[in-house]
């Protein structure tokens, strides 16, 4: 059985459909969730998409946390199931407390869109477990505030624990510790600023994005 | 005395009497209103649609041609695609990030009402040169505007060009091509129809923002900076957020077959989408100001009828359905009101209350079809004949020292390009920096690959139409086919956006009449049916016209997407070739336009030649044969190979281009290819076969850039120029006075 991967939709999100079409492609059922409604149904792993949920605004996911869908997705996080945060995605896994640290505007104040080059620092995640660690991967970026940010005690946590999946090669934006994407303590929670579902398709330029969705399928599988 | 109502409106005299014909009576201020907005020449072309009869608009691939919201043409297994063009010019010179802002969704509702999804924009933009600071301000104030609304609305933007040009000092273009895609069955017309129908207004409130946007400010030139900045008030403020659930909205309610007519709201707001639904479909309206709902209060009926806010949309809907309706505007967070009925006869009444007084009432067609229409004098230069013989050949420089003039043609747009979503949707297999964007072809209901693609090109060169509107216009139409045939794309259809200055100066009108002279021409030498277009007039500047700037948007199908096509990068050992008859004269060049020589004579387009050159190409390209290909178009040869060597990291040699024609000639209907040596054979083989001239130029090599004889510089230098010189004159900053 292929598990189902459930999509939640907030009014603003853009790339639900992307997600659904990168996640068919590796072999997942697919479904999108309206974020007005508490019911997740059956799935077995969450995906939230990129897109402006709300338009972004008072700050990127600062209103989507507040959707009915989100409570339900912190009991299923709090439940040990996967759930993988992309781009507005991984900003509002962090205003909904599911992850450490924040997102703050890009170093250079300007909105970027371009592959960027990605170290594998850990396979012990729901992202990455397919990967292998060490590895280069070209994934695109496209967001406005995806410079991470977070306290010290935070960010030595963050190593101690190994919970630093993907670092830039070249940090784009200014992140701390050129963090691309992190997982919580449980490490069934990841979120990533990259966007792999844009990088699954041979005619897109690279397909190392299949790698990290695949790892997010096998985990939902467990 | 004070200037009479209907002049500060933007109305002359005649236009007041022939409206006084039209009623019988003198018309009251809510009629004068609605009259000066829509017969005001952003809305209704009346300097220039005498002219574009002219263009060739029918094609076997035609299901809408000009005159609706959007053209729409059939690409095959279903499907359909929506194109248009618009210029938001004028409120970009006066608020650069909301005039660019609106101007993306003032042209994603265009294409969401015809029932398609926007999948792709791309802007071609013009700004003042970059030395200057408020021409900086601008061009940062725009980009910054079409990255916050496009990114945020969700549509990707996948190309367009940017030139900076003296030119365009006192007022920028900023012109915004959209896409979009629908099951051909889909079609919607923006037409009222059924007696007793509801008209629906979706989305925002109604403000005081963009009143008279497109009288005063669209169709005037700019003066001084004071005045200029009093008219900030008639540009509209956008909300990405707002317009994004309407896109949804709307598509849901088109979906469910619940709305019979649907038009947005764009220039000359409600005046325009009540008259033109009701005069498209034949019938009236009955429109009831006060169930609009306003974001101010105090307003009069003249400035609700008028504002331009943004994000809204007018749906006409079967009584029947209106609660479905309002249920799904709900689900989506989208305000609805019913705010008029559809009539029998032809009157456009605006009404205090339905049951209430009548406040205004127009024949609804006489808002369109009874505008003005004008034949406005036209005249050449007088110094037509001695602009022609002064040819900058004649003031070719001693030196044979070119490295630095070639440097300061190339200039990488990626600062500009990387600030747009390029990808959303997954179909953008090439994006911005490639010949032609080109995108995957999804079935918009099935999701289905088609195996096909579509390529997208905007095109346009002032110094060319500048030198000679007509043969300019070909040749950009030219340019864009090549585009097109650099990705392996047939063209099937083609869209305008005509930028020039004051219509009242006779030498603006022949230039627009000369541009549509040459666009028709190539159109049907080509056989490309025009879908749609716009037309920008007034783009002037304290008296100063700008050159003409014809823009092209030209649409093409791909039929075998198994492969990217070739971009512009080759590989080290490929031998490289240019295709196409001999570089003809430097008249109209970037390097003859950077010395100031900016007279002579273009080179005709050879029609027949640059059809079998593109048919040549595209069997190139579609075969595999080619590694790398760049059309050759502004600054020549010489440009076209510095940008393929610094985006492929390997140098090249070069031979047989020997003097500074064969560098920077753009003359039409050439391109180089970089060819492994294995394909050579092949390649000579069909180029011989279509009897097409070709020349081998050299080699791709190295970490050198060499023309022997003329240029000798390191690799590294180029690409330096190429990646740094945006990016550090934005840094040096930007003033607004």
């Amino acid at each position: 059985m292929n598990p189902t991967i459930g999509v939640i939709v907030f009014p603003g999100s853009n790339c639900e459909q992307d997600a659904l079409e990168a996640m068919t492609s590796l072999g997942a059922s697919c479904k999108l969730l309206w974020h007005n409604s508490p019911d997740l149904g059956d799935v077995d792993g969450v995906i939230i998409p990129g897109g402006f949920a709300h338009g972004d605004y008072l700050r990127p996911g600062a209103i989507a946390r507040f959707s009915p869908a989100m409570e339900s997705v912190i009991s299923f996080a709090r439940s040990g199931r996967p759930v993988l945060g992309i781009c507005n995605g991984f900003q509002i896994l962090t205003e909904a407390g599911l992850l450490p640290g924040a997102l703050q505007k890009n170093r250079g104040l300007k909105f970027l869109c371009k592959p960027v080059e990605l170290n594998v620092q850990t396979t012990n995640s729901v992202l990455t477990s397919e990967a292998i660690k060490g590895d280069s991967l070209t994934i695109p970026i496209n967001h406005f505030e995806g410079n991470y940010t977070c306290n010290d005690e935070t960010l030595k946590e963050l190593h101690a624990e190994d919970r630093i999946l993907l670092t830039y090669k070249n940090n784009p934006n200014g992140s701390i510790g050129d963090i691309a994407g992190i997982c919580n303590a449980q490490r069934n929670v990841v979120g990533l600023m990259p966007h792999p579902e844009r990088a699954c398709h041979p005619l897109l330029g690279s397909t190392d994005g299949q790698q990290l969705l695949r790892s997010f399928i096998e985990s939902s599988r467990l | 005395m004070s200037e009479p109502i209907h002049r500060t409106l933007g109305l002359t005299d005649d236009e007041f009497q022939k409206i006084i014909e039209i009623l019988g009576r003198e018309p009251n201020h809510l009629e004068l209103a609605m009259y000066s907005v829509m017969w005001s020449e952003h809305c209704s072309y009346k300097s220039s649609r005498i002219h574009l009869k002219r263009l060739p608009t029918e094609g076997e691939h035609v299901l809408v041609g000009p005159g609706e919201n959007a053209g729409v043409i059939d690409v095959g297994d279903d499907i359909a695609i929506a194109i248009r063009i618009e210029s938001h010019n004028h409120p970009s010179y006066i608020e650069p990030y909301q005039g660019a802002a609106t101007g993306v969704g003032g042209i994603i509702r265009d294409i969401f009402t015809m029932g398609a999804r926007p999948i792709a924009i791309m802007d071609p933009l013009r700004f003042g040169p970059v030395s200057d600071s408020r021409s900086r301000w601008v061009a940062e104030g725009v980009v910054s505007g079409i990255s916050g609304y496009g990114n945020s609305v969700g549509v990707p933007n996948i190309g367009g060009e940017t030139v900076f040009d003296e030119t365009y000092i006192g007022n920028p273009l900023v012109n915004v091509l959209c896409l979009g895609i629908l099951p051909k069955d889909r079609l919607v017309l923006g037409r009222a129809s059924g007696v007793g129908n509801l008209a629906v207004l979706l989305g925002a409130t109604t403000g005081r923002d963009g009143i008279g946007g497109v009288s005063v400010l669209a169709s005037a030139g700019f003066g001084d900076d004071e005045e200029d900045a009093e008219k900030r008030p008639s540009v509209q403020v956008g909300d990405p957020f707002e317009e994004k659930r309407l896109i949804e909205c709307c598509l849901e309610l088109l979906d469910a077959g619940l709305v019979v007519g649907i038009q947005d709201l764009g220039g000359a707001g409600l005046s325009c989408a009540a008259s033109e639904t009701a005069s498209r479909g034949g019938v009236g309206m009955d429109f009831d100001v006060t169930a609009v709902p306003q974001r101010e209060i105090g307003m009069e009926p003249f400035e609700i009828m008028t504002s331009e806010s943004q994000e809204r949309m007018l749906a006409i809907v079967n009584p029947e359905n209106l609660e479905k309706v309002l249920h799904i505007s709900e689900k989506w967070e989208i305000r609805s009101s019913v705010v008029g009925k559809v009539t029998e006869g032809g009157q456009l009444r605006i009404m205090d209350g339905l049951d209430g007084p009548v406040l205004g009432e127009v024949p609804a067609t006489s808002l369109h079809e009874d505008a003005p229409l004008y034949d406005r004098p036209m005249a050449p230069p007088e110094d037509l004949s001695e602009r022609k013989d002064d040819t900058p050949e004649e003031h070719l420089p001693e030196s044979n020292d070119v490295s630095e003039a070639l440097l300061s043609l190339i200039q990488s747009q990626e600062w500009i390009t990387s600030q747009y979503d390029s990808q959303l949707f997954l179909n953008t297999v090439a994006g911005p920096d490639s010949n032609a964007a080109v995108l995957r072809l999804k079935h918009p209901v099935t999701g289905k690959d088609t195996g096909r693609g579509l390529a997208v090109t905007t095109d346009g060169n002032h110094r060319w139409c500048a030198v000679d509107p007509k043969i300019g216009t070909a040749m950009t139409v030219a340019e864009s086919m090549l585009n097109l045939a650099c990705v392996g794309a047939e063209p099937r259809a083609l869209v305008n956006c005509l930028n020039f200055g004051n219509p009242e100066n006779p030498n603006v009108m022949w230039q627009l009449s000369e541009a549509v002279d040459g666009m028709a021409e190539a159109c049907s030498k080509f056989n490309i049916p025009v879908v749609g277009g716009n037309v920008s007039l007034y783009n002037e500047s304290q008296g100063n016209n700008i050159d003409p700037t014809p823009i092209v948007g030209l649409i093409g199908v791909i039929n075998n997407l198994d492969t990217s096509p070739p971009g512009v990068s080759w590989n080290e050992g490929d031998r490289l070739m240019v295709i196409g008859p001999p570089a003809k004269g430097l008249s109209g060049s970037a390097w003859a336009f950077a010395r100031s020589k900016k007279n002579g004579q273009l080179a005709q387009v050879d029609y027949e030649t640059h059809e079998r050159l593109c048919q040549t190409i595209r069997m190139l390209v579609n075969q595999g044969l080619v590694t790398a290909i760049h059309d050759i178009s502004s600054g020549g040869l010489a440009v076209a190979v510095a940008e393929m060597a610094v985006q492929s990291g390997v140098g090249c040699s070069l031979a047989r281009v020997p003097d500074i024609e064969s560098m920077f000639s753009e003359s039409p209907s050439r391109v180089v290819i970089a060819v492994d040596p294995e394909k050579m054979q092949s390649v000579e083989e069909i180029i011989q076969s279509q009897d097409i001239p070709s020349t081998r130029i050299g080699l791709a090599h190295g970490e050198k850039f060499t023309i022997k004889g003329l240029v000798d510089i390191e690799l590294s230098k180029v690409l330096e120029q190429w990646e740094e010189s945006l990016p550090r004159v934005f840094e040096s900053g930007t003033t607004q006075g």
